[in-house]
């Protein structure tokens, strides 16, 4: 099972590459762009085919490792499954 | 005092740490790969040194502080036993949980190499007696993530305990924006655990103690470890 994991900064943390990349757009006059946050996104093939038992363990390996809980929110979602 | 520097691959500062501890103690320390699943017996210091554990992937110190090491190194903490954490290390510290809150991108984002002045908070404790409190000392900071941010309440529980052991400062002392080289909150350069037994720092005084190579105000911090 194909399972996409996002990792973004929590409201309110401070991004400065996010602000950097911000400025960058503005500079090439992408005025409409309000604010921008970086974050990372994770593409992970789980051996599970059942949909719940790939979340558990997805949200194990958040915890675990893929963000840092502190600073970091994630989300799990599963592309090519129907919502 | 027996002393062991763990080894991730990717640290280059371990040398220069385990140099000044055998200047500091006559004794060279053991030096542990990240696989080992315990320390040496009898260690009373670990040492997380600087470096580019991991090459930085994921986040700065996410993969070592995951390592096997790290269980007997929480285990020493635990203990009561000494950790000295030096950059990466700091960052490899809090990723484990041995410290609170988290480095994140210099505010800047520039990679700083710098000789800095840091204001020593407190001299009562382990790894600063050699110090007066209040003393300013010039010791080299070299990082891309340096900026230690944690939530309000962690902030002042840390000021209220006496949990700051440097803070970034100009040559007298002064604190303030321009003398901060990562835009850490409160201007903190290294933190103690609850029971002052571990140290977590930005800034490399195993790089300051030879006069040839720019000032041993970092000395003081390996002599306060073998007293």
């Amino acid at each position: 099972m194909q399972a996409r994991v996002s990792v973004t900064l929590k409201p309110g943390v401070l991004d400065p590459q996010g602000k950097a990349i911000e400025g960058a757009l503005h500079a090439l006059g992408h005025g409409a762009v309000e604010s921008v946050r970086q974050g990372k996104v994770f593409d992970v093939a789980l051996k599970a085919t059942d949909r719940a038992a790939a979340e558990a363990e997805l949200r194990r390996v958040c915890e675990a490792l893929l963000a840092n809980t502190v600073i970091e929110d994630y989300a799990i979602a599963f592309p090519g499954e129907p919502a | 005092m027996k002393a062991a520097v763990v080894v991730f691959p990717g640290v280059n500062r371990d040398r220069d740490v385990a140099r000044a501890l055998k200047r500091a103690s006559g004794h060279e320390p053991a030096s542990v790969w990240h696989t080992e699943t315990r320390l040496p017996e009898g260690t009373d210091l670990a040492v997380l040194p600087g470096g580019f554990s991991y090459g930085d992937y994921l986040r700065c110190g996410a993969i070592a502080a995951r390592s096997p090491v790290m269980d007997a190194v929480r285990a020493h903490a635990a203990r009561g036993g000494r950790v000295l954490a030096i950059c990466n290390g700091f960052q490899v510290a809090c990723e484990a949980g041995l410290l609170p809150g988290v480095l994140m991108r210099n505010a800047d984002l520039h990679f700083v190499c710098r000789l800095q002045h840091l204001r020593v908070e407190r001299a009562d404790t382990p790894f600063t007696r050699a110090y007066a409190a209040g003393q300013v000392i010039a010791v080299p900071v070299a990082h891309g993530e340096g900026n230690y941010a944690a939530d309000d309440d962690t902030i002042a529980r840390l000021e209220g305990e006496g949990r700051v052991a440097f803070r970034y400062c100009g040559p007298e002392g002064d604190p303030g924006h321009a003398a901060s080289p990562n835009g850490s909150r409160n201007h903190i350069a290294g933190i103690f655990s609850e029971r002052l037994t571990v140290l977590g720092m930005m800034p490399h005084p195993e790089n300051a103690i030879e006069a040839l190579a720019g000032g041993t105000d970092g000395k003081g911090l390996f002599d306060s470890l073998m007293g």
